[in-house]
């Protein structure tokens, strides 16, 4: 079992500020959209977490469980003794990637395909989403409007008045090298570039154990994550 | 007649900077409703004569991959220190955020300055580190929609049209749609707060609309972010949106608002999908509810051509809208390219009605 979990989680402001004191009401659970839709209970996770018990703690790390939050912070709004269960799970999703309990979950390993789609476009166009790399293939939910755009962009983005492939202001434009550089000293400085490091490396310890090709990119273990 | 509601979301007041603003783009919105941010640049400088500051060097706050797990709260907060120091060297004070997500993260990042003044002191050094920047905090930060908000009165003023329904002299019913991190984060930050936001209604009221409310007009659209990243998990995204769409349907809306960039995207493209999937519609005669931003709606009141604002990008078509206002618009130019040429016109959805 792993040691000294609750020290490192209570270092995190998010969780000293997302749990004060539950009475399990579950006013949470009862307004949260994924609980709606999945099995997913905020109520449960921050009553294992305020129990202080290590080895909860790490199941709970290992668990898809942390993973099913959308993040929509509905519970932030209702909670009547000020608890935010989706800060706490920010910093359990934080220290289950620091600790690489992720790669236990289906959901935890993900993570990684979430890092090589919008984390990796941070790095690259300054954004988290980029047109060039939104396909219907990935996102078949863009539809046939999406689709001409996109095959004609060139031509709609300059009749919109963007800044499409050009270096100045505006929508789309191309974020200059001296931008990026800045994102890329900030995540060097602050362990944005070590976290990715950290889902990288873990990730692929667990595409070696599961036999799938692990490279980079758009690999099949990606393709395995994104898809399944 | 006044209600208890009105005073509920009049004691959720806040400052909204008169002029001179900073505008800090969206990710979301500068690719799904590309001619959006423009719009609002335009109508602020020209219809209503502000001085709006749009910046070449500003990137992502990083928000959305914040969201969904894979960057630290230290990263972030130094990316939004970024922000805030381009806006000092632009001499700014207004800081005016597109995005919901990043005026919930502004807005997240200041209050946790304030408690834990130790973060602050970090992300300072950290900035200096890796930028050579510092940085002052804004002196006022809002959202984009609470700049349209404050001048709705001068926008109706001038508009050409109002939101009312020409063939039968009705008001047009509205459904508006708050982003969750627009007031669910810090209600104190919303107009009207969480429960009764009126950043978007006070739009519909004072254009002539009528607001619909119904029993699931609080709930999220189900962004979820990482649930709608992944292919595997987008299930949880176009339920909570369909939850919605069937619970607004009986209120037979003419048209849906949003302040959010990407809840405006997904109550587009999930009625899409609905359709294709289920073959359910939720407009009349087989389209489906048009969806706007606050801009693109003031935008058409103000008698902008709707396809020089972008409105053919959306996958809902929009003219069964146009048409209720009384909007003329010439169909030959939907789809033209840059210069009038023929670029083809997108593929029709087997069940969604397109124009």
């Amino acid at each position: 079992m792993m040691k000294d979990l609750y020290k490192e989680l209570e270092k995190d402001v998010r969780y000293i500020e997302g749990l004060k004191s539950c009475f399990n009401c579950g006013v949470c659970t009862a307004i949260c959209p994924a609980a709606e839709v999945s099995d997913y209970d905020p109520r449960v996770v921050v009553d294992t977490v305020q129990k202080r018990d290590e080895s909860e703690l790490e199941k709970l790390l290992k668990s898809d469980t942390i993973w099913m939050c959308g993040e929509c912070l509905s519970c932030k709004t209702r909670c009547p003794r000020g608890n935010t269960p989706g800060y706490i799970i920010q910093a359990l999703r934080a220290l289950s990637i620091e600790t690489g309990l992720f790669i236990e979950s289906q959901q935890g390993r993900k993570q990684l395909a979430v890092k090589r789609t919008v984390g990796e476009h941070i790095l690259k166009y300054g954004y988290c989403v980029f047109i060039d790399e939104v396909d219907t293939e990935m996102y078949p939910e863009q539809g046939p409007v999406w689709e001409w755009l996109r095959k004609n962009r060139a031509s709609m983005l300059e009749r919109l008045g963007t800044s499409y492939n050009k270096e100045q202001s505006g929508t789309l434009r191309n974020i200059s090298q001296e931008s990026l550089n800045d994102l890329k000293k900030i995540f060097d400085e602050t362990g944005g570039t070590q976290r990715f490091e950290k889902i990288e490396k873990y990730s692929s310890v667990k595409a070696k154990e599961l036999n799938i090709d692990f490279k980079e990119g758009k690999d099949d273990y990606f393709k395995h994550l994104y898809n399944e | 007649m006044k209600t208890r509601k009105n005073e509920i979301w009049a004691a959720y007041q806040k400052e909204i900077a008169d002029d001179h603003y900073y505008f800090a783009r969206s990710c979301i919105r500068q690719n799904f409703f590309p001619a959006a941010e423009n719009l609002y640049i335009n109508i602020l400088r020209n219809d209503l004569g502000k001085d709006i500051f749009d910046d070449a060097r500003q990137t992502t706050c990083t928000g959305i991959a914040y969201h969904s797990g894979i960057i630290p709260f230290e990263t972030i907060m130094t990316v939004v220190a970024r922000q805030f120091s381009l806006m000092n060297e632009a001499g700014y004070e207004n800081f005016v955020a597109s995005c919901v997500t990043s005026f919930g993260i502004y807005v997240e990042v200041m209050d946790t300055w304030k408690h834990f003044p130790e973060t602050e002191q970090k992300t300072r050094y950290a900035l200096k580190r890796a930028t050579g920047k510092a940085f002052e905090i804004p002196k006022n930060l809002v959202h984009a929609s609470d700049v349209i908000y404050k001048f709705r009165k001068e926008i109706a003023a001038k508009a050409k049209f109002r939101l009312i329904n020409q063939n039968t002299g009705e008001p047009i019913k509205v459904v508006d749609h708050i982003g969750c991190h627009y007031a669910k984060i810090f209600p104190q930050e919303g107009i009207g707060g969480a429960e009764y936001p009126y950043v978007l209604a006070g739009l519909i009221d004072d254009w002539g609309g009528k607001q619909i409310d119904y029993p699931e007009r609080r709930h999220c659209c189900g962004f979820g972010f990482r649930q709608y990243l992944l292919k595997s998990n987008r299930g949880y995204s176009v339920s909570n949106s369909k939850k919605k769409f069937d619970s607004m349907q009986p209120f037979k809306p003419d048209l849906i608002i949003a302040n959010c960039p990407g809840c405006t995207f997904f109550l587009d493209r999930w009625q899409y999908v609905i359709a294709e999937m289920e073959g359910k519609t939720y407009g009349e005669d087989g389209y489906g509810i048009p969806v706007l931003t606050y801009e693109e709606l003031a935008g058409l009141l103000l008698g902008y051509d709707p396809w020089d604002i972008g409105l053919q990008t959306h996958q809902v078509t929009v003219e069964p809208l146009l048409d209720k206002l009384g909007v003329v618009y010439d169909p030959e130019k939907k789809y033209k390219g840059r210069n009038g040429e023929d670029i083809g016109i997108p593929e029709k959805p087997q069940v969604l009605k397109c124009c």
